[in-house]
This record gives structure tokens, C-alpha cells and sequence, in this order.
């Protein structure tokens, strides 16, 4: 387990480094002078000094990478051009809403998901299997942003039950809030369902065409304690990756969704931010989808060395 | 004996890839109306005889755009998987052949690619070149880069040892011709799969930044921009957020049956 550990903690942080190379080296690629490129071209000599000094030009690029490496560990992202404000608190200040929407929306499609794809799989066979299958294939094909607007058509333009946008904040309105996450979260839930249901479903029936089970079935459990005991604790490593893969799809599919929303999160801002070339907020919330993307494909790796002993002791 | 399943799938999701690629070759010969003409008299109109879709809040004919709209999803989903495919086969077939090192340093590179979703590597380049469709195209093909280095991998590991890859090299072939020869073909059917579902996820992801203003310019009939567009006007009326979401739809579909299909048909092994 530890040599397991290891090496996956080393790669992990070679990923995490790499990330940090691109999203620092991608505003090097920056066609001409980055600050004439924020300001545009009839900007004062001063304003020019003043930013290229704010994005460290006047450092060579090595040193300023180390520099802004440090930063960023240290929790410091720089400061935002547009804003004026430092990076970190920016995407901190839209986490509240950024955050609630991922969990919630990763929380609706394996609730859905996992009970679905296991059901589908045991009734393989039945009628209910291919209109089940060619149900979630459907479901996988509609975009997130498409069914937010078809939930707005219908529970904010049509019926009036919820709002079709906007976000009043935690500090304003519980309720409010809560009322305005309700259609995001669908919009992006529903749709990673689908998918996941798929992935759940192919699990199982992987697990379920496997010998164990044949074995267990052959010496008269009842399929109960076939399913539930055998069949699924195999399956939960697989399952554990589907988690793993829709959290990633919600977190990045979050963005879309909150301009579909108008909601002020971090995908928003990332947004507001390109068209500004606000280029130290860009590389913040990048760097921070990324990281996050690889520290959860650690995470999910360990829990594989955690469920299957095989893995852990290989 | 089994009785062989009718390839539904197949059979399905090559009918709507074919609907899509007709439609977009039809656009270029004939279009009910030109898809740019506004009219004001026909702002936000339902499905009519003359605008069979509707008309958007410009008084355009949404039919003519949907048909026109199929072609910029087909071009940016196929230079999209066509870079991760080169890309990844090659990434791939050097870290199975070569190992090592080699394996090391291009598992790696994955492992970062696969840190940047197509909409996320998106962001980065739009903010350093210009949003737009070359943009796009790129941000999409590596992020798919890693689906077809790991599948590639896969495929050149199990063949590398094989009788007749063995026989080839004591014969003196070189390294490109063994590769090229014996070990591709056996890795192709896998790759080719791949493809299909990865246009699926590229029709989604393009549909998705041209949405966000990060794809297709505005100026351009595309169906992300489309229901942009139209998120404005949905008070006044559907029809323009409807017909280009549908087309999305049919596309994904297609493509992603398609994919299943071949699979099965491709790989008994996987036929359920």
C-alpha cells in the first residue's frame, strides 16, 4: 500500500506542476505585449508600465513562474486587472454559489443514476431494458444549457413557479437562493444522470457476467444477497469512478449552466474575465478547475487501493 | 444458438448521422430562404408554410439556419477528432511501443490533458488568442487527445508481443513498418469506435462554447448561437430555442448510437 500510495501522490504532484506550467505559460503565448493587449492601443505610457509591472513582465518569464508558483501556494493568485481586487477572494466569493450547484447537481444524478442503472441491469432482458437504455441515450444527448432552457420555458416563463435567473445571495435570502439553485441544479443534474446510468448500468452487468456470481446463484442464495452482497460491492470500485468522472463533468458543466442562469459563480466570472483579459483571474480559476480535476482523479485512486486489496497490495 | 440481434443501433444512428450530413450538404446547393434576410413583418413567428421552423427575433428563417447551422457543427466536431486522433494514436502507439521513459513522459502529458476539459482549455485559449472557431476546434481535439493515446496504448501493449509482429521484425521490418502494418489494423476497430462517441461529446462541447460565445462567431448561423440568441426572446416566444436544441439532440444521438453499434458490431465481446 504505501509503495501504491507513493507513487500515486508523486504523480499527482508532477500533474499538479505540469497543470500549473500550461496555465502560466499559455499568457506567454500572448501575441505582442500583454499589457497593450489588456489596455489597447491608445493607452498612456504609464497605464502600460503600471500593468506590465502588475503581471511582473519586467521579470524574465523562468523567475516570474517561480514566483507566481509561490504565490499560489501560499494562496495568493495575484490580483485581478478588472477588478482590482486580490484573485483568491474573487473565486472564493463565488465558491457559495459555484459550490452548491456542483454538490447538488452531482447528488441528483447518483441518486437517480446509481438505483436506475442497477435496476436496468438486473431487468436485462425485459421489455423495460432497451426503452430504458435508449432513455438514458437520450437523456445523454440533451445539453445541459438546452434543458435549462426548456426548464425555464416551462417552470419560470410558463407555470411562474421559479425564477428563470439571478441569484439574490446567501446573506439576502435562505429561501430565495435555495429557489434559484433548484432549476440550475436540474438543468446540469439530470443530464449527468443519464450518463452516469449508462456507466452504472455497463458496471453491473460486467460484475453480474462474472463467474462469483454464477457461483453464488449455482449454490441457491437468493438473489437478494447475490445482488446485494456479491455483485455490488465488486461493482462499487467502477462505481467509484463513475462518481469520480461526474463529479468532473458537473464541476466543469457548471459553467455553462450558471450563464445559462445568469448566477454569479466562478464559471461567470472566468467568462467576464476573457473578454476583459483579465489574464492573472483567467489563470486563477483555470488552475484551480484543474487542480481540482487532478486531486479528485487522486482521490478516486485511492479509493480503489481502499475497496479492492488487490489493487493495494499488486 | 443465439439468434443475432438486428444492429438497431447501428442501423439508427446511421440514419441520423445521415440526416445531419444531408442536411448540411443540402445547405449548400438549396435553403428555403437566405438564412441571413431579416424580416421584420415575421419577428418570433411559430412553424408557418413559408418558415417551417419559425422565424427568429430577427424575422430569419430558423429551417434555413438549422440546415445551415449542421454544417459548422459537422466541420468543428471533425477537425476536432481528427486532431485527437492523430494526435492521440501516435502519443499512444510511442508510449505502448517504445515504454520505458517514453511511456512515462507521454502517460504523463495525458495525465495533464486530461486536467483541461474541452471547455476549460477553451477558456484558457480564448483568453490568450481569440475566441472563434479555430479556437474551438483546437480546445476540443486535445481535450480528447487522451481517450485515443489510452486506447492506443492499450491495443500496441496486448500486440507488440505477438507471433506474427515478432515474425515481422526477425523478416527486418523497421519500427514504423510493424507498427503501420501489423499492430494498427489490429487497433483500429477500438479507435474507430472511439470516434464516433468522441463526435458525440464534440457536437456537445461546440454546441456548448458557441453557446458561451467561445466557438462559432456570432455572426455565424450556428445552433450553440442560436439558442443564445434566442434565451432572450423566450418570453415572446419557443420556436427559436426549440428547433436548433433538437438538432443537437439528433446529432449527439446519432453519433453516439452510431458509436455503440459499430462497437457491437465490431466486437462480439460486447454484444448484449
Amino acid at each position: 500500500m504505501t509503495r501504491f500510495l507513493a507513487r500515486r501522490v508523486l504523480t499527482t504532484l508532477v500533474s499538479l506542476v505540469l497543470a500549473s506550467v500550461v496555465v502560466f505559460g499559455a499568457v506567454l503565448a500572448v501575441p505582442g505585449d500583454p499589457a497593450a493587449v489588456i489596455l489597447g492601443m491608445n493607452a498612456a505610457p504609464e497605464a502600460l508600465a503600471a500593468v506590465r509591472e502588475q503581471l511582473g513582465l519586467d521579470v524574465p518569464a523562468p523567475q516570474r513562474y517561480l514566483r507566481w508558483l509561490g504565490g499560489v501556494l501560499r494562496g495568493d493568485l495575484g490580483e485581478s486587472i478588472q477588478y482590482q481586487r486580490p484573485v483568491a477572494r474573487l473565486i472564493g466569493d463565488r465558491l457559495g454559489v459555484s459550490l452548491p450547484l456542483t454538490l447538488a447537481a452531482a447528488l441528483l444524478a447518483t441518486l437517480v443514476a446509481v438505483p436506475v442503472g442497477i435496476a436496468t441491469a438486473l431487468k436485462r432482458g425485459t421489455v423495460w431494458d432497451p426503452l430504458l437504455v435508449l432513455a438514458s441515450q437520450v437523456g445523454a444527448a440533451i445539453p445541459s444549457f438546452w434543458l435549462g432552457l426548456l426548464l425555464i420555458l416551462v417552470f419560470a416563463v410558463g407555470l411562474g413557479w421559479l425564477p428563470s435567473g439571478g441569484f439574490p445571495g446567501w446573506d439576502v435570502s435562505v429561501g430565495r437562493s435555495l429557489r434559484a439553485l433548484v432549476l440550475p441544479v436540474l438543468a446540469l443534474g439530470l443530464g449527468q444522470a443519464a450518463v452516469m446510468t449508462r456507466m452504472t448500468r455497463a458496471a453491473m452487468l460486467d460484475v453480474l457476467s462474472q463467474d462469483f456470481v454464477r457461483t453464488a446463484r449455482a449454490k441457491g442464495l437468493a438473489r437478494r444477497a447475490v445482488v446485494g452482497k456479491h455483485a455490488l460491492r465488486n461493482a462499487l470500485v467502477t462505481l467509484v469512478t463513475v462518481l469520480g468522472l461526474t463529479l468532473v463533468n458537473v464541476f466543469v458543466g457548471a459553467i455553462v449552466v450558471e450563464q445559462v442562469f445568469s448566477l454569479p459563480g466562478i464559471g461567470r466570472l472566468a467568462l467576464t474575465a476573457i473578454g476583459n483579459r483579465d489574464y492573472p483571474l483567467v489563470q486563477g480559476v483555470v488552475l484551480l478547475y484543474a487542480s481540482a480535476i487532478v486531486l479528485m482523479s487522486f482521490l478516486v485512486d485511492l479509493s480503489y487501493g481502499w475497496l479492492d486489496p488487490r489493487i493495494r497490495y499488486a | 444458438m443465439r439468434h443475432r440481434r438486428r444492429p438497431l443501433n447501428l442501423v439508427l444512428g446511421g440514419a441520423l448521422v445521415g440526416l445531419v450530413v444531408a442536411a448540411a450538404l443540402l445547405s449548400f446547393v438549396w435553403l428555403p430562404h437566405d438564412p441571413q434576410r431579416m424580416d421584420f413583418a415575421a419577428q418570433l413567428a411559430g412553424p408557418s408554410a413559408t418558415h417551417w421552423f419559425g422565424t427568429d427575433h430577427f424575422g430569419r428563417d430558423l429551417f434555413s439556419r438549422v440546415l445551415i447551422g449542421a454544417r459548422s457543427t459537422l466541420l468543428v466536431g471533425a477537425i476536432a477528432v481528427g486532431i485527437a486522433l492523430s494526435l492521440g494514436t501516435l502519443l499512444g502507439a510511442v508510449a505502448g511501443w517504445v515504454g520505458g521513459w517514453a511511456d512515462e513522459v507521454v502517460m504523463r502529458l495525458i495525465d495533464v490533458l486530461y486536467a483541461f476539459p474541452a471547455i476549460l482549455m477553451a477558456l484558457l485559449l480564448a483568453a490568450v488568442f481569440q475566441p472563434g472557431t479555430v479556437t474551438a476546434m483546437v480546445a476540443i481535439g486535445l481535450a480528447t487527445v487522451p481517450l485515443f493515446a489510452r486506447l492506443m496504448r492499450a491495443s500496441v501493449v496486448a500486440l507488440r508481443d505477438r507471433d506474427y509482429v515478432e515474425a515481422g521484425r526477425a523478416l527486418g521490418a523497421h519500427d514504423a513498418r510493424l507498427l503501420s502494418v501489423h499492430v494498427l489494423p489490429g487497433a483500429a476497430s477500438p479507435l474507430v469506435v472511439q470516434a464516433s462517441l468522441s463526435l458525440a461529446v464534440a457536437v456537445l462541447a461546440e454546441a456548448a462554447l458557441s453557446f458561451l460565445g467561445l466557438g462559432t462567431p456570432p455572426d455565424v448561423p450556428s445552433w450553440g448561437n442560436m439558442l443564445r440568441e434566442a434565451q432572450g426572446f423566450m418570453m415572446l416566444s419557443p420556436w427559436a430555442a426549440l428547433a436548433p436544441g433538437l438538432a443537437i439532440v439528433v446529432t449527439v444521438l446519432g453519433w453516439s448510437l452510431l458509436g455503440d453499434g459499430l462497437r457491437d458490431a465490431l466486437d462480439p465481446t460486447t454484444r448484449r
